[in-house]
C-alpha cells in the first residue's frame, strides 16, 4: 500500500511538468508582446515606432528585464523568433540552441517550489495573496452546494432505485435527466432575469457577495445578508451536481440490489428496510463517496461561468479576469493549482475505494 | 417463439434501441436539427424564396448559393437592393423574413411579436428567431467537427496503445492522464482568448484536441480484449500488415463504444461552444450563435426573450445528443437485454 502511494505520488511530477509546460507555452506564445501590453504602448506597430517613442521603448525594455521577458522561454530553442524587418521562412528558422537554466520556465518553476507564484502582471501584487482572498469565497459556495446536493441526491437515488418502475421513479428519472442537460449558464441567467433585479420578481440580489452596508451589520445580519446573496449561485451550482450524483446513486443501487447477498438477506426474512438501508446502502454509497474526492478541484477551483455570471469574487472569476486581462502569472497559477488538485483528487478517490471496499487492493494489480 | 436466427448484430442493437422511446425521440430530433441547419437559408432569409419580377420568375435564395461559389452574378436590378422595397408581381417570402445579420435600429430590444419579429430582437435589432435558426448550423458544425477531430485522435492513439502495448501504451497512457488532469474548460477559454484570430475553427480544434481521452480509453480497452483472439492471430499469421489488422479487423469491434462517447461528446461540445460565446469568446461579433444571443441578456435583464429562447435551443440539442448517447449505451449493453 505504501509503495503504491509513493509510486503514484512520484508519477505526479512528470504529469505536472508537462501540464506546466503546455500552459506556459500557451501563455507565452500568444500573439502580442506582454511587455508592450503592460507599458500601455499601442500595438499599432508603425505608430509607436515613430519619433518620441524612445521613452516608450525604454519602458518596455525595463519591463522586459523586470519580468524576465528578455530571457529565453524554455531550456532550449528550436525556432528562431520571426523578425518583422526581414521575414524568414519556417524551415530556415528551425535551429537547436541550448539556453541553460537562465530561462523563464526554469525561474518560474524554481519560484513555484518555494510556493511563490510570482506577482500579478496587472497590479504587481503577489499572486499568492490574491489566491488567499479568493479561495475562501469559492470554498464557502462550493462546500454548501456539494453538501446540499449530497443531501438531496442520496435519498432520491435510493428511492428511485428501490421503487423502480413506479410512477415516482419515472418522473424523478426524467426530471433528473433534464436537470443534467440544463446548461448552468442558462439557468443562472434565467434566475437573474426572473428572480434577481429583472422586471419580474426582484427577490434576490443578482451580483456580489454582500451588500454595501455589510461592515455596519451585526453578525446575524451579516449571516443573513450573505445567505441572501449566495442563494442563487448556490442553487445553480447545486442542481447540476445533484442530478449527476443521484444518477450515480441510482445506478449503484440498482446494481447492488440485484446481487446474491441481497437476495440472501431477503430470503432469511429481514425487513425490506434493513435490507436496503443496512445491506445495500453501504455498498452502493461507495462510488458516491469516492466522487467526493474527485470534486476537490471543483471545491477550490470553483466554476468560471457561475462565478462570472453572479460576479462572485472567487477562484473561477479570478481565472477568468486573468485570461481577459492577459495576466499570465495568475493564469499559470490557476492551471497549476487545478492540475495538482485533480491529481490529488484522483489519488484520494482511488485510495478511498480500497479503504471502504476491502475487495479492492493495490498489492497485486498492476494498473 | 422467434429466434435470433438471421439477425445481425446491428438488427439486435436497433431493436433494443427502439424499445427506449425517449432515445428514439432523440434520434428523430437529430434529423430535425440537421434539417433546420440544412435549410436555414430557406427558413430565415431577407430574400424571397420565389418571386415574379417584371414578368420573370426568380429564386434569389437559390441564386445566392451560385453567386457565392462564383458561378453567376446578381442581375443588375437585384444588386444591392432592399428586397422589401422591390415591387414584385407576386412573391413567396421565407417564413422568417430576416437574416441574422439584418440590423434594424428602429426595433432594438423589442419583445416577441413586435414588428414581425416572432421571438423579438436583440440590441442591434437583429431577429432572434432568425439568429436561432442559423445558430443551429454553428452548433452542429462545432459538435461534429470537434468530435471528428477527437475521434480521429482518440481512435488512433487508443488503437496503437491497445494493439502495440509496451512502451507505446505507457506513453499514450501518460498522455491521457495529462489530458484528464488539465482543467479543460479553463484551457479552452485560455486558448480561444489568447488566439482570437482563430475564430470558430480554433474552438473546434481546441475542443477536439482536448476531448479525445474517453474515446482513446474505450478503443484501447476494446483492442486489449480482442488482441489475443483467434481472428487477430489469424490475420497476423496471414501476413497482414499491422495497419490492415488494426483498421480492418480489430477496429470495427470498437465502433460501438466510440459511438456512445461521440454522442455524449457532441452534446458537451455544443455546450462548451455556447458557454464560450456566452462569455464573449469564440464566434466573431458579426456571427450570431445561440450563446452570443444569450450573452446579450446578461447586460439587459429585462429582455427575457434573449435568454429563454436560445437557451431552450441549447438545452434541446444537448438533451438530444445525451438521449442518443444514453440510448446507444443501453442498447449496446448485453446485460440489459
Amino acid at each position: 500500500m505504501r509503495d503504491y502511494v509513493l509510486k503514484r505520488f512520484l508519477l505526479m511530477f512528470p504529469t505536472l511538468f508537462f501540464i506546466t509546460v503546455i500552459s506556459f507555452f500557451i501563455s507565452r506564445m500568444a500573439p502580442g508582446d506582454p511587455a508592450e501590453l503592460k507599458a500601455g504602448v499601442s500595438q499599432g506597430g508603425e505608430m509607436s515606432t515613430g519619433k518620441g517613442s524612445d521613452l516608450n521603448e525604454q519602458i518596455v525594455q525595463l519591463i522586459r528585464k523586470q519580468w524576465n521577458l528578455d530571457k529565453p522561454i524554455f531550456y532550449f530553442t528550436f525556432m528562431e523568433d520571426q523578425d518583422d524587418m526581414n521575414p524568414r521562412s519556417f524551415f530556415s528558422r528551425l535551429t537547436f540552441r541550448w539556453n541553460g537554466a537562465q530561462n523563464q520556465y526554469h525561474i518560474w518553476t524554481s519560484n513555484l517550489l518555494k510556493l511563490d507564484f510570482g506577482n500579478s502582471f496587472r497590479d504587481n501584487q503577489p499572486v499568492i495573496e490574491k489566491l488567499k482572498d479568493r479561495v475562501p469565497v469559492t470554498l464557502l459556495l462550493s462546500t454548501i452546494s456539494v453538501f446540499l446536493s449530497y443531501l438531496i441526491a442520496i435519498p432520491i437515488g435510493i428511492y428511485s432505485a428501490v421503487k423502480s418502475n413506479s410512477v415516482f421513479e419515472r418522473i424523478s428519472t426524467f426530471i433528473v435527466f433534464m436537470l443534467y442537460s440544463l446548461p448552468s449558464f442558462w439557468v443562472g441567467i434565467m434566475l437573474i432575469i426572473f428572480f434577481g433585479g429583472g422586471d419580474f420578481f426582484d427577490v434576490f440580489p443578482y451580483a456580489g457577495l454582500h451588500s454595501n452596508t455589510f461592515n455596519s451589520m451585526t453578525a446575524f445580519e451579516q449571516f443573513k445578508d450573505v445567505s441572501w446573496h449566495i442563494a442563487l449561485p448556490v442553487m445553480v451550482m447545486t442542481y447540476g451536481s445533484f442530478a449527476y450524483l443521484s444518477r450515480q446513486m441510482r445506478t449503484g443501487m440498482l446494481e447492488i440490489i440485484r446481487q446474491d447477498y441481497i437476495r440472501t438477506a431477503r430470503a432469511k426474512g429481514l425487513s425490506e428496510r434493513v435490507v436496503i438501508y443496512k445491506h445495500a446502502l453501504r455498498n452502493s454509497i461507495i462510488p458516491i463517496l469516492t466522487i467526493l474526492a474527485g470534486l476537490l478541484p471543483y471545491l477550490i477551483g470553483g466554476s468560471v461561468i457561475i462565478e462570472t455570471i453572479f460576479s462572485i469574487p472567487g477562484m473561477g472569476s479570478l481565472g477568468f479576469e486573468a485570461i481577459t486581462g492577459r495576466d499570465y502569472p495568475i493564469v499559470m497559477a490557476v492551471f497549476t493549482i487545478s492540475a495538482v488538485l485533480t491529481l490529488v483528487g484522483i489519488l484520494l478517490s482511488d485510495l478511498m475505494y480500497s479503504l471502504v471496499d476491502p475487495r479492492i487492493t493495490f498489492e497485486k494489480s498492476t494498473r | 417463439m422467434k429466434t435470433d436466427k438471421g439477425k445481425t448484430y446491428f438488427h439486435i442493437v436497433q431493436a433494443q434501441y427502439r424499445k427506449n422511446k425517449l432515445a428514439l425521440a432523440g434520434f428523430y430530433m437529430v434529423f430535425f436539427l440537421f434539417f433546420i441547419a440544412l435549410v436555414a437559408d430557406f427558413l430565415a432569409n431577407d430574400k424571397p424564396i420565389l418571386c415574379k419580377y417584371d414578368g420573370n420568375y426568380y429564386s434569389p435564395v437559390l441564386k445566392e448559393y451560385f453567386v457565392k461559389i462564383g458561378v453567376t452574378k446578381w442581375q443588375p436590378f437585384f444588386l444591392n437592393v432592399d428586397w422589401k422595397e422591390l415591387n414584385f408581381d407576386s412573391v413567396i417570402w421565407a417564413p422568417v423574413p430576416f437574416r441574422p445579420s439584418n440590423l434594424d435600429f428602429g426595433s432594438r430590444f423589442k419583445p416577441p411579436g413586435v414588428n414581425r419579429h416572432i421571438l423579438g430582437t436583440d440590441q442591434l435589432g437583429r431577429d432572434v428567431l432568425s439568429g436561432m435558426i442559423h445558430g443551429t448550423r454553428i452548433a452542429l458544425l462545432v459538435g461534429f467537427v470537434s468530435m471528428s477531430i477527437a475521434i480521429l485522435i482518440g481512435v488512433i492513439l487508443g488503437a496503437l496503445a491497445g494493439y502495440l502495448g509496451g512502451i507505446v501504451d505507457i506513453i499514450i497512457q501518460r498522455m491521457i492522464e495529462i489530458m484528464i488532469t488539465i482543467p479543460t474548460f479553463f484551457l479552452i477559454i485560455t486558448v480561444v482568448a489568447f488566439y482570437p484570430q482563430g475564430g470558430i475553427w480554433m474552438i473546434m480544434v481546441v475542443i477536439g484536441v482536448t476531448g479525445w481521452t474517453a474515446i482513446a480509453r474505450y478503443t484501447r480497452a476494446e483492442f486489449l480484449k480482442t488482441r489475443n483472439q483467434d481472428f487477430v492471430t489469424a490475420a497476423i499469421a496471414l501476413g497482414y500488415s499491422n495497419i490492415r489488422t488494426i483498421f480492418k479487423h480489430v477496429l470495427p469491434n470498437a465502433v460501438a463504444p466510440v459511438m456512445v462517447s461521440a454522442a455524449f461528446g457532441i452534446a458537451s461540445a455544443i455546450l462548451t461552444e455556447s458557454s464560450l460565446s456566452f462569455l464573449g469568446f469564440g464566434v466573431s461579433a458579426t456571427t450570431v450563435s445561440w450563446g452570443s444571443i444569450l450573452s446579450v441578456a446578461r447586460g439587459a435583464t429585462y429582455a427575457w426573450w434573449l435568454a429563454v429562447f436560445p437557451g431552450l435551443a441549447i438545452f434541446i440539442s444537448v438533451t438530444t445528443y445525451n438521449l442518443v448517447g444514453e440510448g446507444l449505451r443501453d442498447a449496446l449493453d448485453p446485460r440489459l437485454k
